[in-house]
Parts: C-alpha cells; sequence; structure tokens
C-alpha cells in the first residue's frame, strides 16, 4: 500500500467522508482511515438528514459536489419539507433515508472517487515534527505519512456510553473508542471539554399498532436534496405521530433518580435544542404531552426510530414508558436508548479552515468540535477538506462570510464563540438568512466551487446550462409593463397605469413569473426550481438590498485584520472576562472580534486603536 | 506627529482668568510630570498642598492643591495628575509652560481625554455623548440633560428595549425554527404585535420630545416684523446689551444675529432678523429677508412686531406691540404684549411668558432626550417595529426584528464606525 498521501482523513462518518471527498476532488491524495471499511458512511443516530437549517447545511455542501445530498435521495424512503407554510428562506428540505441504501451510495461515491484510498485500522497516534504534523501511527505499528491529518473521529475520543446504571466505553454502541489518540491531543495542548447527547430506544416496527396512530406521508412534488438527482428512486413509506401522556410522564418522573443525567454520572451539556425525553420532562412540568414521530430506518429493516424520546434510562423503564403510548402498547425494544459523554476540542483553537491554529497540518471536522447533526458535520468536512486540499496546494482557502452561506455562519460561530453545548444548526443563526435560502444554494456556492477546482464535470455542466438560463429570465424580467399589460392577461392589479420591470411586478404576491409567461416567450421555459428561485428574489428584494449595504459595512470591517499576535492582556480597559474571549479565539478581522459575546463598543474601540498603533510602529520599524 | 501613547496634558476648567484652575495631565508620564513639578507624588487619590516649581531655574510657580490617579482607575483609565492651582492667567501660563518643557508631553487636542477614556473602555457612546453636551452645557436645564445621559440613563433605556425586542425575535425564531416540532406554541404573532405596540409608543414620544440639541442650542425665538419696527432695539432690550446694530435707517440688519441667553434656567436663543420688506429691497438686503424667511421655519416661538395679523402662519406666534412709549403708538387689538423696549415697560411679563411657553416646548428636565444622530437611529428602530404590526409573514418580523436591533445597537455604538467616532470627539473642547 502506498504510505504517502497528501492527506489523511481519520474517520468515516459524514464529516470524514465528505472532507476525504472533496479533498480528492481537488486532486490531493488522500486517504480515508476507518476502524473498519463497512462502518464508513453510517448514519449513528436518526435516520433522517436535512430538517430547518440543517437542510440549507445539505444543500450548500451539494453546492460543492458533496456527498450527502446525493446520498440523502438514494437512501430516501420519506421527503417533508418543513415549514411549507412560511418563507422559503426558512423552509427545510429533510428525508428519512434507509441506512442501509444511504451506505451503499456513500460507498459507490467514494469507491469512484480518483485519488482516494480507503485504510481499515485504528489510528494509535500522530506523528509530529515541531508543531507539524507529517503522519499517523496505526495500531498495528504501520505509519502513513502526509502533508496535513484532518480528524473527524465523531464521539469516539474517549467516549462513555450511559444507560441507567450501566457504563460502557465507546462512540457509537458496539464499537471501541479511540482512547490512545485521546489522550496524545489532550497532551498536545488542546482545549478539550465534554459534551453528551443522546439517542432513543429503537423499536421494532412489527410490533406497532400503525392502523391507529395519524400517518404522515412523503411529499408528493418531486423536490429532492441533490438538484442532480432524478427524482424519486425508491419506493416511498410513511411516518406516523404518537404521543406521551400523563402515564408516560409518570413512569419518567418516578425514574429520575436513575438516569445518569440527574443522578450526577454526567455532567456534560447536552443540547437544549434536542433535550432528552427526561430533561423535558423534567423542565417543561406544564406540557402533558409531546409528539414522536415514528420513523422507519429502512425499506428491509423492522427498526423503528422513536424521534423524540431520547433517553438513557434503564432498559425497563424505556420498555415501560414507551409501552404506555398509543400504538406502542406492545412494542419491543431492539436496541435500547443511551446517553454518550465524550470529548469535544473547543473549537476557538481553529482558524476559519478549521485547522488548529497552534499546529500546522492538523484539522478537525464535526462532532469533535462540539457540534451535533450530521449535516453540521458534512459542512465541516468539506471545509476542512477544502482547507487541507489548498495548504498542501499552495492556494488561499477561500473565505466564505456570514452573508455567503449557513456553513461560514457555522464556522463563524465555532471559532469565535466556541460551544457549550452540541452546536445545532438554525435559521435563526443565520442574520441573512433571506438571501441564504436552501432553494438558491447553487446560485451562492456552486461558482466558487467551480472557481476551488472541487466540482466535477457533471455538475459544471448542468450548473452553466441552469446559469444561462437564469440570465435569460433576469434579462426577460427587466422588460418595463404597465398595470394595463398585466390586467389583459387577467391579473389583478389596480389600473393605476404604474409602469415597472416584471421583476418588481413580481413582488406581489398574486403575481408568479407562470402567470406573466405569455408576455416573454422565455418565461416558458425554464424550470420550476429556477422560476421559484427568481419569484423569491423579487419578493424579497427590498429586504436583499438592504442587507447588501449592510454587508457591505460588514465586509469594510473584515479588512481590518488583527492579526493572531495581539496580547490583549496588554490592553488597557478590556476585562479578565474579555481577554479571555479575546485571546481563545483570536479573531483575526475586527468584525470578528465585534461578534464575541460580551465585546463592547468601547472594548472595540480600544482594539482598533491598538492594532493601530501597532500597525505604525511596524511600518516605522 | 501625534501619537496615543503621548502624555498629554490640558486645562480642563473655564477660560481664566477664575478662582482656581485645574490642570489635568494623563498618559504614562504623568506621574512623573508632576513629580518633577512638586518634588513628590501625593499617595494616591489624596490630594495635598504642593509647590509648583518651574524644574528649570527652580522658580517657585504657585502653591497648589495636587491629586495622582495611577491607572487604570482614572477618568482616563490611564495614569492621571490634577494640579488645581490658582485661577490667574499668568500662574496658569506658567504652569502650561513648565509642563510644555517636560519630554513627552504636549497640550491635549480637542476632546483627546474623552477619547482616551471611551478607548480605555470608560464609558460607552451615548454616555461619552452625554459627556459632550455637558460640557457645552451652560444652562440648569442642559446640565441636568446631559448628566443624566453621562449617566448612562439612556443607554440603560435602549437597554431595556434591546431586552424586549429580543424577547419578541426570540418568539419569532423559536416559531420559525421548532414550529414544526411541536416545541412551541402557535399564534406567536399575536403576542409579538401585541408586545411590539407599546415599544413603538415609547419610542415615538421619545422621539416627539425636542432633541438634545435644543438643550443646548436653545429655544429658538425669531424675532420678526418689518424693517424699523424696533426688533433690534427689542433684542436688545431682552439680552441686556448691544448686540445688534441699532439704527434708524430701515434695514439695518442685514443678516441674521444669533444671541444665546439663559432666562430662568431655560437656553433661549434670540434671532434677529432682517425686516422683512416686500418691495425695494437692496440685493444683499433681499437675501437677508431670505433668511428671514428660513429662520421663521426652524423657530419655536415669533415676536411679532409687525401689524398685526401680517406675520408668517405659526403656533406659537406672539403679537407685540413694542412702542408703547411713543406719542403715536396704536395698540393692537388682540396684542397679547404692549411693551417699550426703551423705557423697560412690559418687558418682565414678556420674559415669563418666554419662559412659560419654553417649559411647554421643553423636555422637563428629568426626561432623557435624545440627539439628532440618536434620533435618526431611533427612528429606524422605530419605523421597523411599526412595520410588524400588521405583517403575517414571520420571516419578514424576524427580519424588521433584527434591523431595529441594529439600529439601537448603533445607538450605543455597537455597530460603530471610526469616522463617526472621529466626528464625535472633534466636538470636545480641550482638556475635558
Amino acid at each position: 500500500m502506498n504510505k504517502e498521501f497528501d492527506i489523511i482523513v481519520v474517520g468515516g462518518g459524514h464529516a470524514g467522508c465528505e472532507a476525504a471527498a472533496v479533498a480528492a476532488r481537488m486532486g490531493a491524495s488522500t486517504a480515508l482511515v476507518s476502524f473498519t471499511r463497512e462502518s464508513i458512511g453510517a448514519m449513528s443516530c436518526n435516520p433522517a438528514i436535512g430538517g430547518l437549517g440543517k437542510g440549507h447545511l445539505v444543500r450548500e455542501v451539494d453546492a460543492f459536489d458533496g456527498l450527502i445530498g446525493r446520498a440523502a435521495d438514494a437512501a430516501a424512503i420519506h421527503y417533508r419539507m418543513l415549514n411549507l407554510s412560511k418563507g422559503t428562506a426558512v423552509q427545510g428540505p429533510r428525508v428519512q433515508a434507509d441506512r442501509k441504501l444511504y451506505k451503499a451510495a456513500i460507498h459507490r461515491m467514494l469507491d469512484a472517487q480518483d485519488d482516494l484510498t480507503i485504510v481499515e485500522g485504528e489510528v494509535a497516534s500522530l506523528t509530529m515534527s515541531d508543531s507539524r504534523v507529517s503522519g499517523i501511527v496505526m495500531a498495528d505499528g504501520s505509519t502513513i505519512n502526509a502533508k496535513a491529518v484532518i480528524l473527524a473521529t465523531g464521539t469516539f475520543l474517549n467516549g462513555k456510553l450511559f444507560r441507567g446504571e450501566e457504563r460502557h466505553e465507546g462512540g457509537r454502541t458496539g464499537e471501541a473508542a479511540s482512547v490512545s489518540l485521546g489522550q496524545q491531543i489532550r497532551d498536545a495542548g488542546l482545549p478539550i471539554a465534554r459534551l453528551k447527547t443522546g439517542t432513543p430506544p429503537r423499536i421494532d416496527g412489527r410490533t406497532i399498532n400503525w392502523a391507529v396512530l395519524p400517518e404522515q406521508p412523503s411529499d408528493d412534488d418531486g423536490w429532492t436534496m441533490s438538484p442532480l438527482s432524478r427524482g424519486r428512486t425508491v419506493a416511498q413509506t410513511f411516518c406516523a405521530v404518537s404521543r406521551t401522556n400523563a402515564e408516560t410522564h409518570e413512569i419518567i418522573r418516578g425514574s429520575l433518580d436513575r438516569s445518569p443525567l440527574f443522578s450526577g454520572a454526567i455532567d456534560a451539556q447536552g443540547p437544549r435544542y434536542c433535550p432528552s425525553i427526561e430533561d423535558k420532562i423534567h423542565r417543561f412540568a406544564d406540557r402533558d404531552s409531546h409528539q414522536v414521530f415514528l420513523e422507519p430506518e429502512g425499506l428491509d429493516t423492522n427498526l423503528v426510530y422513536p424521534n423524540g424520546i431520547s433517553t438513557s434510562l434503564p432498559a425497563d423503564v424505556q420498555l415501560a414508558f414507551v409501552r404506555s403510548m398509543d400504538g406502542l402498547e406492545k412494542a419491543e425494544i431492539i436496541v435500547p436508548g443511551y446517553a454518550v459523554e465524550y470529548d469535544h476540542i473547543d473549537p476557538r483553537a481553529l482558524d476559519r479552515s478549521l485547522k488548529v491554529r497552534d499546529l500546522e497540518g492538523i484539522y478537525c471536522a464535526g462532532q469533535i468540535n462540539g457540534t451535533t447533526g450530521y449535516e453540521e458535520a458534512a459542512a465541516q468536512g468539506l471545509i476542512a477538506g477544502i482547507g487541507a486540499a489548498c495548504l498542501v496546494q499552495g492556494k488561499d482557502a477561500p473565505v466564505l462570510d456570514r452573508g455567503t452561506s449557513y456553513m461560514a455562519v457555522m464556522i463563524d460561530d465555532l471559532v469565535l464563540q466556541g460551544v457549550t453545548e452540541p452546536y445545532r444548526m438554525l435559521t435563526a443563526r443565520a442574520e441573512y438568512r433571506l438571501r441564504l435560502r436552501a432553494d438558491n444554494a447553487s446560485t451562492r456556492l456552486t461558482p466558487i466551487a467551480i472557481a476551488l477546482g472541487c466540482v466535477a464535470e457533471e455538475r459544471a455542466h448542468w450548473f452553466g446550462d441552469r446559469q444561462r438560463a437564469r440570465d435569460d429570465i433576469f434579462t426577460a424580467l427587466e422588460s418595463i409593463y404597465s398595470s394595463e399589460d398585466l390586467v389583459k392577461l387577467g391579473i389583478n392589479v389596480r389600473r393605476d397605469g404604474t409602469k415597472q420591470s416584471l421583476f418588481q411586478w413580481l413582488r406581489f404576491p398574486n403575481i408568479s413569473i407562470a402567470s406573466l409567461e405569455d408576455l416573454e416567450a422565455c418565461l416558458k421555459t425554464g424550470n420550476p426550481d429556477l422560476m421559484a428561485e427568481i419569484e423569491e428574489d423579487a419578493r424579497y428584494a427590498p429586504y436583499l438590498e438592504r442587507q447588501e449595504s449592510e454587508l457591505r459595512d460588514l465586509r469594510a470591517n473584515e479588512q481590518i485584520r488583527l492579526g493572531d499576535d495581539i496580547d490583549y492582556a496588554i490592553i488597557a480597559g478590556l476585562s479578565n472576562e474579555m481577554v479571555e474571549r479575546l485571546n481563545t479565539a483570536r479573531p483575526d478581522t475586527l468584525a470578528a472580534a465585534s461578534r464575541i459575546r460580551g465585546i463592547t463598543p468601547a472594548a472595540l474601540a480600544a482594539i482598533l486603536v491598538h492594532a493601530r498603533r501597532r500597525d505604525s510602529r511596524n511600518i516605522a520599524a | 506627529m501625534l501619537s496615543a501613547d503621548d502624555t498629554i496634558f490640558a486645562l480642563s476648567s473655564g477660560q481664566p482668568p477664575a478662582a482656581i484652575g485645574i490642570l489635568r495631565i494623563s498618559g504614562s508620564l504623568a506621574g512623573q510630570a508632576l513629580k518633577s513639578l512638586t518634588g513628590n507624588l501625593p499617595k494616591p487619590r489624596v490630594s495635598a498642598l504642593c509647590n509648583i516649581t518651574n524644574m528649570v531655574n527652580e522658580e517657585l510657580l504657585d502653591s497648589a492643591l495636587c491629586l495622582w490617579f495611577p491607572g487604570p482607575n482614572s477618568a482616563t483609565g490611564e495614569d492621571l495628575a490634577e494640579i488645581h492651582c490658582h485661577g490667574g492667567r499668568a500662574v496658569i501660563r506658567a504652569i502650561e509652560k513648565a509642563l510644555e518643557q517636560i519630554d513627552g508631553l504636549r497640550q491635549a487636542e480637542p476632546g483627546e481625554f474623552t477619547r482616551r477614556a471611551f478607548t480605555h473602555g470608560k464609558m460607552d457612546l451615548a454616555e461619552a455623548e452625554g459627556l459632550s453636551d455637558l460640557l457645552f452645557a451652560e444652562t440648569e436645564l442642559q446640565r441636568k440633560a446631559a448628566v443624566r445621559n453621562a449617566g448612562g440613563a439612556l443607554s440603560r433605556k435602549i437597554d431595556d428595549w434591546q431586552l424586549q425586542i429580543l424577547a419578541l425575535s426570540a418568539r419569532v425564531e423559536a416559531e420559525l425554527d421548532f414550529s414544526d416540532e411541536d416545541d412551541v406554541a402557535p399564534e406567536q404573532a399575536a403576542v409579538v404585535q401585541n408586545n411590539a405596540r407599546p415599544l413603538v409608543e415609547e419610542m415615538r414620544d421619545l422621539l416627539a420630545r425636542p432633541r438634545a440639541e435644543k438643550l443646548r442650542d436653545g429655544i429658538r425665538v425669531v424675532l420678526g416684523g418689518p424693517p424699523n419696527s424696533g426688533k433690534s432695539t427689542l433684542l436688545n432690550a431682552l439680552v441686556e446689551r448691544e448686540a445688534a446694530i441699532v439704527s434708524d435707517i430701515a434695514g439695518t440688519t442685514r443678516d441674521v444675529i444669533e444671541v444665546p441667553i439663559a432666562l430662568g434656567g431655560i437656553p433661549f436663543l434670540f434671532i434677529d432678523t432682517a425686516g422683512v420688506r416686500d418691495s425695494g429691497a437692496e440685493t444683499i438686503e433681499q437675501i437677508g429677508i431670505d433668511r428671514a424667511h428660513q429662520q421663521f421655519e426652524a423657530a419655536d416661538i415669533i415676536l411679532w412686531l409687525g401689524d398685526e395679523g401680517q406675520g408668517p402662519e405659526f403656533d406659537n406666534l406672539i403679537e407685540i406691540s413694542s412702542r408703547c412709549d411713543h406719542p403715536e403708538h396704536e395698540p393692537k387689538a388682540d396684542a397679547a404684549f404692549t411693551l417699550s423696549p426703551v423705557t423697560g415697560q412690559g418687558l418682565d411679563a414678556l420674559v415669563d411668558h418666554l419662559i412659560i411657553r419654553a417649559k411647554d416646548i421643553l423636555p422637563n428636565g428629568d426626561q432623557v432626550s435624545v440627539n439628532a444622530r440618536q434620533a435618526n437611529l431611533l427612528l429606524i428602530a422605530c419605523d421597523n417595529l411599526a412595520e410588524i404590526i400588521d405583517q403575517a409573514d414571520y420571516l419578514i418580523v424576524a427580519e424588521h426584528l433584527r434591523m431595529a436591533r441594529k439600529a439601537l445597537d448603533e445607538i450605543t455604538g455597537k455597530a460603530s464606525t471610526e469616522d463617526m467616532l472621529d466626528g464625535l470627539f472633534g466636538k470636545f473642547c480641550i482638556g475635558k
């Protein structure tokens, strides 16, 4: 086997797969190292991909020709567009994915990828010379050399499973934890903290009384996660909804003392956004019921994932409370739920390419950085893979700011604020949400991806066609028409002689591109996704213009560089807390510093003055 | 070149001569400078009587109270020394000269002390603006308003609004990000709109108040009337000094004359206009008359000395019949005030009336007020909140709430640019 690569990716989860694939797409020779080939591309928690905020991330990774969107489509047995009643900026595409099909799709894409080698085995340690990585040592003593290593080890670093009174070492149930690598990372002085997450019991679908439960069918309008996927390729199934009730809550409340979350065995912080059922019942005591979505894990498996009851209660309590719910009276649990406590790196030790700031060539992506979710992991994998490939190829990594993508929002949040709970993407985190829609991810990002060289021919071709069609439509929409012209088409507008461009007319909610197609020939030919995207652009145009000017200010402040060598402790007027936050995150620009929590305008002015003074001294020197 | 590393000094009290003069020295050399003048450094934050000596010729300059505040626990956040000396011009000039001779010390630029306090985190932008107004304050009312802003009353008000808007944002975001997960009760919209209404009212209320500049610049009282109707004579009587040129030739006052004066603790700005006369005006005088019309538009109160009913239409117009001492005087039928600037008859009554009207125009001294910059931003915040009241699209509601928060951030300087800081700090008079 070749023992020399440009890049080694450790871990074959969503972050690792995207990292390895994008690095290879960019032409870097890449090794993807996993305990076993079989575990690559596994969905370790719920069988859903996408959702609010998360669906945006999937589309953005896809816009860089990533794997997750196409693999999700290849495995999707249920499609649902969340928030359909609200504006498209907050609509979240989500699918239920068949685990086997998903894994198979990932394997297919990785196998077809040039410059990518899969290596089975456990990584024992990193080899370092000074503060530069030179490769890895495997548990069998063999070594592999590389210029960059991406750690995408998920919860496998010093992972510990909790279920009632039971304790196990390991990341996922049934798999070993990377103890020695974890120790080495601690020894390297990287700031480490602990978080916890949880998973619900898996139920045997044959023991569920589906007939009494409300069904949630798959959306029937044919949308896909990736625009390159051709419609629904797999049989569609349905989900069902059950609810917790007073009895469920009684059982859980009576057993709280047996939950490691409450006995004090786990003191790491769990996510507010995805609390365990015991947490929900304890904290929201006034709620008498919580929804539980019953999501099939695949077409040829009986496993059902009850979304909403993640738990670390003992197995006997899990069975009792599950059976207290409608439709689950005779349910059998196949794998009980559990909580995982795991190490993560304080992501403030990373730069925006997810490289460890003080160690040359080491990148971290995914849950290791304190995030939760496949989509968050995949997006970080993509960014780290691009960063590492740029490093070994001597290119500048593209700088994505908060106005370009959810990916950039997430990375900005991680490297500046750190995490206090597992980080989950939310649309609320994106202040320029109106422009960062799931439906315009290609328009926003694929040009950057093409310039970077990480887009294969198929997508580049598709995108070129799409851009030409888009340009034609925009040109047609510049034509001026009067209210009379629209009335002739049977559109209900005030006949006040207003003349404006069709783009401006589209601002009215009752006017669609389809309703205007008799005016301009090329409006007839466009594809529906493209039309919907442009209609949304038109609808929110005044807001988008305002954000555009806001972004110009932001980008100007991003030009004021602070550099890595500021000693915040010597700047007078900063509180100890500010100094700690600034020294930990080391913001690269004034704009970044201004986003750090607790940094006041006065502090910002002091930092600016300090930086200016230093710069003028440097120029003088 | 000026540097923020220099140690700076300036006279911080008013222009001499005065009872005392306070010289402030701020920067890393402040302690050394004080020591070289006095021989030794007083205990921190304890005043000590010291002999001030010129270290070059060892001449005794004055005997003064000296204070020493080591940084960062000082008004500027740097090492700071104060010399409270006798307030004569010669004494102050001599001490300034002695300070200038010390290497590394220089006279402060306008606003530099405040700028240093700001950059060292001693105050936020709203407080700095309050201080700016305080330094300009000449009347009791101005001083009260400025003290309030410098004490953070405006910042606290804004912070309170920020918290309330943040709570509304949280509701909307919960609806956007979590409603599909059944974790959020529906019908957040009504709650948000109901809570936005009183906020809009509060902001409009603050916006409807006179601007902070009004307190600083004074109530604008414009004297109007045709040439030779006695405007300048009345003005002079009111300000009790010869501010305007008084002559018997019609049209002597060709430009606008502004005289600030405090009456009963309230700042007024009396403005004497060129006579308003529609025909026969020379070109220069025509310009004066145009300016007079502009002044009427910006007036808070107009004192009209022309023929009854011939003045501009204006709610706060007071008809004046100003020549009751003239034998041919014919009082106006409805004249609010009949007076004579020459004999002083009726003047006190007019002054009392002006004070009463002014109190209706100015906020009472216990209210927070905003300046024009703050008002612009507050108006943006207010308009954005008003937009959400009938808005059904949650995305738009969220966006308006975000823009409202951003505008309020800018009032306290969260999003400040350097230009704005320079503009602000350039206003300070030296040494404060």
